[in-house]
């Protein structure tokens, strides 16, 4: 890896537009999240919190303006359009950087927990099966799934396939995780099993994590800075004790506020 | 009874042609379908021809289709024995039909699915292979099994382009013996217990493809 590619922060976002259709999701968006960093973004739906990740995990692209993970840009300027990189090569290389964890969890549900697991280094990785498996096997038990190792995605909680989705994106060692709503499709009682194995990756130093949610108690246990963003555009950041017990903007206020009451 | 067990080695030897030609034209509608169904998703380039072979052969009958192959073709000097005919017919036909049963999976794959298989960096061929298909054929086999009992039916039509198979042999006795009654209850049977076994082989593949990862929901 190159000098500027160590010294480059996990994510860098600069002057990034978006839109669906008439509605400007990013507008001229900068955010530069160091590497180790635990950021968790909040703010109303419809705030563009979601498409961030998404973009970060090229599953949409911006109109203009520059995404950088590890130091890689994310898109290429032909005709001051912004595509994505061309060839698969780049594209594969900068997606291997990158894990993400999907709200409806998204396992596999041909796959039992191991399998789906284990897939990621055996297709992309060109691990061997027996080597996979056992990676996976360690993963799931340190995610507590141990005894699910042969379980399909059906036969388990929501909060167990989501553990499972977990250690799936771990498997390929990403250095930047995602973390899109996780806990939001679960039922309360369920979020805790789920947190907790997200508190104790946010213990990994080296690790950045970038977690959406709606649920402050997530923001509380995980995050070394929130951001609250809110059409397109970064309100408010700072640590959590400040941006959710002192909010200084009044929409951070008012966002606050409307979660307390419902 | 006499006329069928006096005719039964001619009606033997057109259930193996029935058989032959349905195994045969179904695989290659099988492969033809799945090829196509997945074409249709490509370039335009080569989308739309798929789309027109689609079109022209679900649009016309598999009789003319067989005709225009026997009939026509030898005129502009393309000859092929029967049995080529009737399977290849029979395989253009069905193969149109068994793609929009493929397109039709594969447009209602979830997203979500595709979206997971990009977060693994899988390429795009792997998450055709290890993702779409062993959950889209899923999707798709009580619709191909349908279509294959359909072809056997159809298969009946190559009897027409003078093929001796179980429909041309049956009419032959009928012909020569003027038992219609028992020749056609021979027909009868005999197309519903292969239509039978398409459909139990087809559920039994469901089973086994599915049965482990499927409606066993129970088992939380």
């Amino acid at each position: 890896m190159s000098a500027t590619a160590t010294d480059a922060p996990a994510v860098r976002f600069a002057a990034a537009c978006k839109s669906f259709g008439d509605t400007r999701v990013l507008d001229r968006f900068d955010l530069d999240i160091p590497r180790g960093e635990k950021t968790v973004i909040i703010g109303p739906s419809g705030s563009g919190k979601s498409t961030l990740l998404r973009i970060l995990m090229t599953l949409e692209g911006i109109e203009s303006g520059r995404v950088e993970i590890c130091g890689e840009t994310l898109t290429d300027r032909f005709d001051g359009v912004e595509r994505a990189p061309r060839g698969r090569g780049r594209l594969r290389k900068i997606r291997g950087h990158v894990g993400m964890v999907f709200q409806q969890f998204n396992l596999f549900p041909h796959m039992s927990a191991l399998e789906n697991v284990a897939c990621g280094p055996r297709l992309s990785l060109r691990r061997s099966r027996v080597e996979a498996e056992a990676e996976a096997e360690a993963l799931l038990r340190r995610v507590g799934l141990g005894d699910k190792l042969g379980s399909y995605p059906l036969q388990l909680s929501g909060g167990q396939q989501q553990r499972v989705a977990i250690a799936r994106a771990m498997a390929l060692r990403p250095e930047v995780m995602l973390f899109d709503e996780v806990t939001s499709a679960l039922d309360p009682e369920l979020i805790g099993e789920v947190l907790a194995v997200m508190r104790e990756l946010a213990s990994e130093t080296s690790l950045t994590m970038l977690v959406v949610t709606h649920q402050m108690g997530v923001a509380r246990a995980l995050a070394d800075r929130v951001c609250f963003l809110e059409n397109g555009r970064l309100v408010e950041q700072g640590p959590p004790e400040q941006v959710l017990d002192a909010p200084e903007n009044p929409r951070t206020r008012e966002f606050l506020h409307a979660l307390n009451l419902a | 009874m006499d006329t069928i067990w006096n005719y039964r080695w001619l009606l033997l030897q057109g259930l193996g042609v029935t058989v032959q030609v349905t195994v045969l034209a179904g695989l290659l509608a099988l492969a033809l379908g799945i090829a196509t169904g997945l074409a249709r998703r490509g370039p335009p380039l080569i989308a739309w021809p798929v789309h027109i072979y689609v079109e022209v052969f679900r649009g016309t009958s598999a009789l003319v289709q067989l005709f225009v192959l026997f009939f026509v073709l030898p005129g502009m000097g393309l000859r092929l024995d029967p049995m080529t005919c009737g399977v290849v017919g029979l395989g253009l036909c069905y193969g149109a039909y068994c793609s929009e049963v493929v397109r039709g999976a594969l447009n209602n794959f979830p997203r979500a699915q595709r979206e997971a298989a990009v977060a693994l960096n899988l390429t795009g061929t792997q998450t055709l292979t290890r993702v779409v298909l062993p959950q889209a054929l899923l999707v798709m086999l009580p619709q191909l099994g349908n279509l294959m009992v359909e072809l056997l039916k159809a298969s009946s039509l190559v009897s027409l382009i003078t093929l001796a198979d179980l429909t041309f042999q049956a009419r032959s006795i009928m012909r020569l013996t003027l038992h219609t009654v028992e020749a056609m209850s021979v027909l009868l049977v005999a197309y519903f217990v292969l239509a039978q076994l398409i459909s139990f082989g087809a559920r039994a593949l469901e089973a086994r493809l599915g049965g482990a990862w499927r409606g066993r929901t129970e088992e939380r």
